[in-house]
């Protein structure tokens, strides 16, 4: 057998894992019937007022009114141009990668179609997966215009003042057109519910049996904390899939949430987050001293990744700091994941940076668990 | 290193915090022999045991098992040791095969189910092995723990109060059962509260307090100790037991049953000591016994510890 690691011993523990998760009919039960439970709940929606949303700007114009409109957009708060796009393609592709919410388009001669009485028009695309982040921000826009301009309209301009709307305004929402916020909370159920009991199931995995002795017997057995942590971590993965599973089915046929993406793709990347979540929830219940302790660590984990996630609030909408913090918590990316898949229709490379970045967190976590591990009792 | 010795150490000391739990205990056990390891609860003797298989860090102390390092190589010496536990700490919620299964697993036994089956049978557990080793019983209990511990055929092992809570007949089975593995060739280290079973032993040491007060075969242990005891009948034991205590020459005056058994250091002093009460009850002199030898020691670690 090998010294650091042996398939038969990391076999044993998964087997043995497997059916004392059988046998226990409670927690098997809580398993499945949690995400049921947060489902309903969750079923309707959480509103806010986010401002500063990240914008691009594609501007095919350099006139004084085409400037005096996006100082005006700016100031109001709800817009932060963080970027300037030259075509259209790239606009999209920003907005698929949310790396923006809305992009702006002047279109080319809008300051000389508006003196002209043209009627020129103002394009905002707006990711609307998260009807609650960007509705706010579109509803401001109509009478922005109107106000924006008016110290323009002066003078020999008055004629335009005059005239019930000098611009012409279309917004287009993106992804979530009819703005159902089921479409955003639901998918985002899946990473809020795999978070919560992943976490918690393995983190009483080591404290329970440290609890109730067995400990003792396992650890005089010649035994490999990777072979000890993997083990208990794989055959939660199975109850992990039943979870996602569940949720899509009640997505699909209670929620009608539309499933634009590939959703092979989305098992694939829920296997990451998972695997992420048991690993943050094994290296927990190697910290922890009794169950109590266990559980109160995965609560301590999974109240910021409910808070500063983006599920509860626009992700945008937060201030910097809890943002920062929200971009290091597994569930973030993976809202973004699901969201991208089920709603955008996102492939691998749109969401591989996502990924990467639960991956990493997976990888820390587990080395820390492996290395706090204690091969002995004191 | 030497071959005939399965445990050879010196000096095993453990602290918790500023308590020595385990005061520099040296230990040698030949290969195949039955040594016992006795003292009154909290004296150390599971940490000590927890030290030889790696469960806990020596704070000091150096030596082998079975060859192997004690302090280095624990993951060598756990391979080849069984370790039954004070407290019974297989799988509650796992069946005895599944349990059997397990531990085959952990240790890598080549031809797993053949070995299981095998340990099944000759434990008499055959018919019983899809009951949960949670519903057995404290002695069924004791025979599925030692059968996972000889599962992967160890040199040693190592058994925390095998006994504690299982019927005398069940006792009986169990200890003509380490005999007969010991016969084979396989050494153990038993700790145990009862006389007979100490009796029983090749060899044993006796721990107080973390400090190891004596040790040798049954005999020796009684003659180093250079006691003298009388033991007592009829009239009334408890008066005469108070009134002994404490008199010089007596260090102690136990009941046994309808007996008391008065024993001291000093034969001139005791025979003193005693000689107002003799008209009054049957006395005769005998040889101590384990017991007495134990209790006298005890007394004494205590005089010693109250006097640091
Ligand atoms: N992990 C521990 N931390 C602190 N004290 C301990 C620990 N384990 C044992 N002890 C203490 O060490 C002493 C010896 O315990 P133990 O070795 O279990 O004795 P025995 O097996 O002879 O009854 C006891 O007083 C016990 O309270
Ligand atoms: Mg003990």
């Amino acid at each position: 057998m090998n010294r650091y690691f042996s398939i038969t011993r990391f076999l044993a523990i998964i087997i043995k894992e497997f059916i004392q998760m059988r046998r226990d009919r409670v927690t098997f039960g809580m398993m499945v019937g949690i995400p049921l439970l947060q489902l309903l709940l969750f079923g309707f929606a959480i509103n806010s007022d986010p401002k500063h949303l990240p914008a691009a700007v594609l501007m095919n114009d350099q006139g004084p009114q085409a400037r005096t409109l996006l100082s005006a957009i700016r100031n109001s708060g709800y817009y932060e141009f963080v970027q300037q796009v030259h075509s259209e393609d790239e606009a999209r592709e920003v907005l698929e990668h949310g790396e923006v919410q809305f992009v702006i388009t002047i279109p080319q001669d809008f300051s000389r179609d508006l003196l002209r009485g043209d009627k020129p028009t103002l394009l905002i695309e707006a990711d609307a997966t998260d009807p609650a982040a960007t509705s706010n921000a579109i509803n401001i826009m109509r009478p922005l215009l109107t106000t924006a301009l008016m110290n323009d309209f002066k003078g020999p301009l008055a004629y335009l003042a005059q005239s019930e709307a000098p611009i012409d305004l279309r917004i287009h929402a993106l992804y979530n057109p009819e703005a159902v916020t089921q479409y955003n909370i639901v998918p985002g159920l899946m990473g809020v519910v795999l978070t919560m009991t992943m976490v918690m199931i393995t983190a009483l995995a080591i404290t329970r049996e440290r609890e109730r002795g067995t400990m003792e017997n396992l650890l005089s057995m010649p035994t490999r904390p990777f072979e000890v942590l993997l083990g208990k971590i794989i055959p939660y993965m199975f109850v992990g899939y039943i979870q996602v599973t569940l949720i899509l089915i009640a997505a699909h046929f209670l929620f009608h949430v539309p499933m634009i993406g590939n959703l092979g793709l989305l098992f694939a990347a829920a296997f990451v987050f998972i695997a992420a979540n048991l690993a943050v929830g094994i290296t927990f219940s190697t910290l922890a001293t009794n169950q109590l302790q266990a559980v109160q660590g995965s609560f301590f984990f999974f109240l910021p990744s409910l808070l500063l996630s983006g599920f509860m609030f626009p992700f945008r909408g937060m201030p910097q700091w809890a943002q920062n913090i929200g971009e290091v918590l597994p569930l973030t990316h993976f809202l973004r994941i699901v969201r991208g898949v089920l709603l955008k229709g996102n492939d691998f490379a749109d969401i591989s940076l996502q990924l990467w970045q639960i991956g990493l967190f997976a990888i820390i976590a587990l080395v820390i668990g492996v290395f706090r591990y204690r091969q002995t009792l004191d | 290193m030497s071959e005939e010795l399965a445990i050879d150490v010196k000096g095993m000391t453990k602290r918790f915090g500023t308590r020595t739990v385990v005061n520099k205990i040296d230990l040698q056990v030949r290969r195949g022999e039955i040594y016992g390891f006795l003292g009154p609860n909290g004296s150390g003797k599971t940490t000590f045991i927890r030290m030889l298989c790696g469960l806990l860090k020596a704070d000091e102390g150096s030596g082998t098992c079975l060859g192997f390092d004690v302090i280095k190589q624990s993951e060598e010496i756990k391979k080849q040791v069984g370790y039954m536990t004070q407290r019974f700490s297989f799988y509650e919620d796992l069946s005895i095969r599944e349990n059997l299964d397990f531990v085959a697993r952990m240790y890598g036994v080549k031809k797993r189910e053949e070995t299981v089956n095998a340990s099944i049978k000759r434990l008499g557990l055959a018919g019983r092995e899809q009951q949960l080793a949670g519903q057995l019983s404290g002695g069924w209990k004791q025979r599925l723990a030692l059968a996972a511990c000889l599962i992967h055929e160890p040199k040693l092992l190592l058994l925390d109060e095998p006994t504690a809570g299982v019927d005398p007949k069940a006792r009986r089975d169990f200890w003509e059962q380490i005999h007969q593995l010991a016969a084979e060739g396989l050494t153990f280290l038993i700790t145990t509260h009862y006389m007979d079973e100490a009796e029983r032993c090749h060899r044993l040491a006796y721990i107080a307090y973390g400090n190891l007060l004596t040790r040798g075969t049954v005999q020796e242990v009684i003659d180093s100790a250079h006691l003298t005891t009388w033991s007592v009948k009829g009239g009334d034991l408890v008066k005469l037991a108070g009134e002994l205590r404490g008199k010089p020459g007596v260090h102690q005056a136990v009941a046994f049953g309808t007996m008391l058994h008065v024993s001291g250091g000093d034969e001139k002093a005791l025979e003193q000591a005693i000689a107002p009460f003799r008209n009054d009850h049957e006395w005769m002199h005998i040889r101590p016994g384990l017991e007495d030898v134990f209790i006298h020691l005890m007394d004494q670690s205590k005089d010693n510890f109250a006097a640091e």
